[in-house]
Order: C-alpha cells, then sequence, then structure tokens
C-alpha cells in the first residue's frame, strides 16, 4: 500500500519526534469529531429521507384533490370562472420565507410560508371569503382555493425537506471524505514517520555506540602502545644507567659523532 | 292565446325549429356517456367523440389532447349552430336569440373590467371572454375607470345599458363591487327578459316565464348560500334577487336572513317544486346541491320540446348544450386525473 511507503519528509530529530507525536495525536482526536459529525449527519439525514417519503405521498395526494376541486369549480362556476380568478388577483399572498438551521454545524436552508396580509386584500385570496362565484360556484371556488393552499403547503414542506437533503449530503460526502483522509492517508503516513524517526534515532544512537566502543578500543591500545613504550623507555634507561656506570654509552656517543658529522656541512675541518 | 301560434308560426319560425329540433337529436344520449365514462384516456374520449356530432370539431386536433382543448371545441361547435340560427332568425325570435346571449355578455364586460382594474392586457382578456357574450365595442371597455365613465363611453351603445341603471350608483370599481355589480346586471337582464317574454306572448311566455323563474330562483338560493360569512349585508343580498319567481318576495325576505345552509333548506321546503331537490341532499351538506339543480333545470328544459310553436326550445337547447359541454369537460377532467370514481357524481344525462 502506498500509505505504507508514504512519510513526511522530515529531519529525523527528537524535536521533530515530539512535532509528529503531537499531530498524531491532533489527527487522532480530529479524526473521532469528525466520526461522530458524520454520524449525527447521517442520523439526520435518515430522518429527512423518511419526512420525503411521507411528504412526497401526501403531495401526490393534495395534488390530486387540489386539480379535483378546480375540476368540481369549473364544473359548477363554468369555464371563465378561472379567468374571473386570475384577472382579480394583485400579487401573490402566500410567501415563502427561508431561514437557515444548524445541524452539526451545517447550515441547512429552511422554508417556511406565510400569508401576506398586504397583498392579501387586494385579490379574492384574503382570510375573509371573497365574493366570486356568488351566484354560482362560490363555494368549490373557495374549496378549490383552500385545497390549492393545502397542496402549497406540501410543496413548500417538500422544496425545504429536498434542499436540506441535498445540503445534508454534500455535507456527509465532504465529513467522509475527510474521515477517511485522515485514517487511510494522514494518520498512517504520520505513524510512517514517526516509525521513521525512531528507526533513525536507533540508528543514531548504534552509530554513536559504535563509534564509542570504537574509540574505547583505540584508547585501550594506544594505552597499551605507551605502555609498552614506557616499559621500553624504562627498559631503556636502564641499560643506559647501566651504560653510564660503565662509562659511556655506545650507542650515545656512536650517535653524537654521527649527528654531527651530518648536521654540520658547513664547518669546515 | 293557445293553438293560435300554430297559424302563424310557421311562416317565419318554422325552418329554425326544424333545426333546432334537428340539432336536439344530435345532443348525447345516456349511451353515449356510459361509453364516455368507460375512457380510460383522453384519446378515448376523442375517438368517441368523433362518432358523434362533435367530430368535425376534434378530428384535427393533434394528439396530447387536453381538457381545455375538448371544452373550447365543443364551446365552437355551440358558436357556430348559433351563428347559424340567429342568420336566419327574423323578428322578434332574432331578438329572443341575443337576448339568450346576454348572460354571456355580462360575463365578459366584467371580465374585462376586472382585468383593466388589474392592468392586464386588453388582447389577452379579450381571447378568454366567452365567444357568445362578444361584441363590438368590447375592447373598448379597457379604458373606463369608473362606472360613470363605464356606461358613459362603451355599454349606452350596448343591449346592457338598461340594465346598469340599477347599479349606475356605485362610483368606483373595486372587487366586491364589480361582483355585486355583475350580480345586479345579471338580475336586471333576467327581468328584462322575463318581460319580454312576457311580451311575445303564448306558449313561449308561459314555457320561458317557468324557466327563467326557475333560474331567478336558483340564482336566489345561490347567491344566499355563497354569500353566508361573507361582507355581504343582508340588505344587499335582497337586492341581488330577481323581482320574480316562485320564492317573490316571500321567499326572498326569508332568505335574506338565513345564517347557514339549513335555514336556506328550511325556506325552501315550503316551495314544493324545490322540495324534491332538497330532499336528495342531506343535512349540511351542500355540494350536492348544484348537481341537483343542474338535474332539474335539464329536466325542465327537456319538457320544453314537448310543445311546438315557440321559442323556449331555442333558449332549451342552448342551455342543454352548455350542460353537455359541462358534462364532457367533467368527463374528461375525470378522465384525464384518473378519478374514473366520480365520474357519475355530476354527469347529468340529457333524454
Amino acid at each position: 500500500m502506498s500509505g505504507q511507503t508514504q512519510r513526511l519528509n522530515v529531519v529525523p530529530t527528537v524535536t521533530m519526534l515530539g512535532v509528529m507525536k503531537a499531530r498524531l495525536v491532533g489527527a487522532t482526536r480530529g479524526h473521532a469529531l469528525l466520526k461522530k459529525k458524520s454520524d449525527a449527519l447521517t442520523v439526520q439525514f435518515r430522518a429527512i429521507l423518511k419526512k420525503i417519503v411521507a411528504a412526497k405521498e401526501s403531495m401526490g395526494e393534495a395534488m390530486r384533490a387540489s386539480s379535483f376541486s378546480l375540476a368540481e369549480a369549473k364544473y359548477v362556476a363554468g369555464d371563465g370562472v378561472r379567468h374571473v380568478v386570475l384577472q382579480s388577483v394583485r400579487s401573490a399572498s402566500l410567501r415563502v420565507r427561508s431561514h437557515q438551521e444548524n445541524v452539526a454545524g451545517v447550515k441547512l436552508p429552511k422554508f417556511t410560508h406565510f400569508v401576506d396580509p398586504a397583498a392579501g386584500s387586494a385579490g379574492p385570496s384574503n382570510a375573509s371569503p371573497s365574493l366570486t362565484g356568488l351566484a354560482r360556484g362560490g363555494q368549490q371556488v373557495a374549496a378549490c382555493r383552500a385545497a390549492h393552499v393545502k397542496a402549497i403547503e406540501v410543496l413548500v414542506e417538500l422544496a425545504s425537506l429536498q434542499t436540506s437533503f441535498l445540503t445534508l449530503d454534500e455535507a456527509i460526502k465532504t465529513t467522509n471524505r475527510r474521515v477517511n483522509a485522515l485514517e487511510n492517508v494522514v494518520k498512517p503516513r504520520l505513524e510512517n514517520t514517526i516509525s521513521y524517526i525512531k528507526g533513525e534515532l536507533d540508528e543514531l544512537e548504534r552509530e554513536d555506540f559504535f563509534r564509542l566502543k570504537k574509540i574505547q578500543g583505540y584508547k585501550k591500545r594506544e594505552i597499551e602502545r605507551q605502555m609498552a613504550a614506557a616499559k621500553q623507555f624504562a627498559e631503556e634507561q636502564l641499560a643506559e644507567e647501566v651504560a653510564l656506570k660503565r662509562g659511556i654509552s655506545v650507542g650515545a656517543a656512536t650517535n653524537m659523532l654521527v649527528a654531527g658529522g651530518e648536521r654540520d656541512e658547513d664547518i669546515i675541518f | 292565446m293557445y293553438g293560435w301560434e300554430m297559424l302563424s308560426f310557421n311562416i317565419h319560425d318554422g325552418f329554425l325549429e326544424a333545426i333546432v329540433r334537428g340539432n336536439r337529436s344530435g345532443l348525447l344520449t345516456a349511451a353515449d356517456y356510459n361509453n364516455l365514462c368507460q375512457c380510460e384516456n383522453l384519446d378515448d374520449v376523442k375517438m368517441h367523440l368523433t362518432a358523434t356530432e362533435y367530430g368535425p370539431y376534434l378530428q384535427n386536433e393533434p394528439s396530447p389532447l387536453h381538457t381545455t382543448t375538448i371544452v373550447e371545441k365543443c364551446t365552437l361547435k355551440l358558436v357556430d349552430e348559433y351563428k347559424h340560427m340567429m342568420c336566419q332568425a327574423t323578428e322578434p325570435l332574432s331578438t329572443f336569440l341575443q337576448y339568450i346571449t346576454y348572460g354571456h355578455m355580462i360575463d365578459n364586460v366584467v371580465l374585462i373590467v376586472t382585468g383593466t382594474l388589474h392592468e392586464r392586457d386588453v388582447n389577452e382578456l379579450l381571447e378568454k371572454c366567452h365567444p357568445l357574450g362578444m361584441f363590438d365595442s368590447i375592447a373598448s371597455l379597457a379604458v373606463a375607470q369608473n362606472m360613470r365613465e363605464l356606461y358613459r363611453l362603451v355599454l349606452v351603445d350596448t343591449p346592457l345599458a338598461p340594465y346598469f341603471s340599477e347599479c349606475i350608483t356605485s362610483e368606483d370599481l373595486d372587487d366586491m363591487n364589480i361582483e355585486i355589480m355583475r350580480n345586479t346586471l345579471y338580475k336586471a337582464y333576467l327581468e328584462d327578459f322575463y318581460k319580454f317574454c312576457e311580451k311575445l306572448g303564448g306558449a313561449t311566455a308561459e314555457i320561458m316565464c317557468d324557466l327563467l323563474s326557475f333560474e331567478a330562483d336558483r340564482r336566489a338560493v345561490n347567491i344566499t348560500i355563497n354569500s353566508i360569512g361573507t361582507e355581504l349585508t343582508r340588505d344587499d343580498r335582497r337586492k341581488l334577487y330577481s323581482n320574480f319567481g316562485l320564492l317573490y318576495p316571500y321567499g326572498h325576505e326569508e332568505l335574506a336572513v338565513c345564517e347557514d345552509v339549513d335555514q336556506v333548506r328550511g325556506v325552501m321546503e315550503k316551495y314544493p317544486p324545490y322540495q324534491a331537490i332538497f330532499a336528495k341532499i342531506s343535512y349540511g351538506e351542500s355540494q350536492m346541491l348544484d348537481k341537483a339543480f343542474y338535474e332539474e333545470e335539464v329536466r325542465r328544459l327537456c319538457l320544453s320540446f314537448e310543445q311546438q310553436f315557440h321559442y323556449a326550445v331555442f333558449f332549451a337547447y342552448i342551455r342543454l348544450r352548455e350542460q353537455e359541454i359541462r358534462n364532457l369537460m367533467w368527463i374528461s377532467e375525470c378522465v384525464a386525473q384518473n378519478q374514473k370514481n366520480r365520474v357519475h357524481d355530476s354527469v347529468v344525462f340529457i333524454f
């Protein structure tokens, strides 16, 4: 695996090891937190999914009821009633308001509908029933209006749920990617780096140890050599002493002559 | 007067009566409706309709069919037949035929005025008007800002002018006033039509007055039920009832003070012809009332074909066609929306 071979490009020092260990701890904690967040989001996601299914089912029912009530109104009040209703509307009275909801750090858009009282007074869609279809079909028009308002309510709810669904989906994907990245890339890399640094430090230690051993051996040999030299020197001294006691050192005498003859070339004999 | 019409009726109107009776046999029958109710989709509906008199109007429609298209085409057929009869008619039948369309004319005027108030495009509005209610100067309705102007500039030249005398008092147009204006106009129209029919006399007067009385009573009941819980005051409500009909005047007084549907029922049960209608509906239920009224209307309209030498057949024929278009719209909607179990709820069989 690539994770096995990867490591950070660092100088293997004890300081670096400390830094790496701190980073590993941080990564582990982050991983745990993100995992929790992902779980929370998934729970929310499932709940929304369940609500969406329910809302979709009720939407089918509401839409069918509303379009059928329109057919009923048209049957009783005549086909022209839709024009009458359409022409007498100034602006929409049913408005949608959007606000944000925070779920585990993810901002979910929520839509709620409300009746705009200012716009409502202009059209037949205000709170008090209008006189549309007074002579025929007024009740059906009112029923049709109520059915459509209900359908709009379901639609708004569904829109809100679906938008949160998509946002949540995106958030869950991002979180899971982060969790997986931490788990499969960052943490192994840090661990590899740590083991590498540890390995390098061990190596260095061994080297040091070996070097110390080596130096120790060298020192020992030197001491031995010096001891031997001292011993020799002592023997020589002894011999010289003996020779002095005899008169002159044979070696020294010869040496002196040879040395004098060699060095002083400018002396003319 | 009875019996005397047959001496001279056919001189002017015999041909048209023959035509309208011929057209009557083209109305869809119960068997046709049963076939239509069995349809799986709108193309099936179209296929069944091509075998009827609607065939030429629907056969060239491209396949993704919509309910509005069917209704439009069927209305077109009605308009064509009406125009054909109108061309052949002489006085006083031509006036009678024109009277039939005034209701649509009122609707169109109201629609354009409403649209203008909300600053809509006039050409767009004109497309939405009912073709039976068109008149020459309808586009210039858009200039009017208040009642007086509306009357002075446009409506004075139309047959609707006399009807405005009643509602000319309210100065500015708003949503409430417009709906009241529509109903005031319609009331004046019905009264005028009633007087006209009385003037014609004979079998026409007898049958038409009966039909118009029923129409006026139905409007009174509907206005009462629909105005329950609205800002419409009792006096205003009372003013919208037409001044004739079976309920006039004592029934109107009682209807004007009704506060819920059961009180309306209590009032109506005193009148034997309407007892049967209200007997069909269970207590507290007003949804089925419209169908019950439609059924009663169709029954009365059909009965008018039983007599000869009178103008009511033209009125009855146009109304029956309109009911048939409503039926077709209902069936198409049910088929298109896959609500087959509701099909029979609102279809009124003719003949």
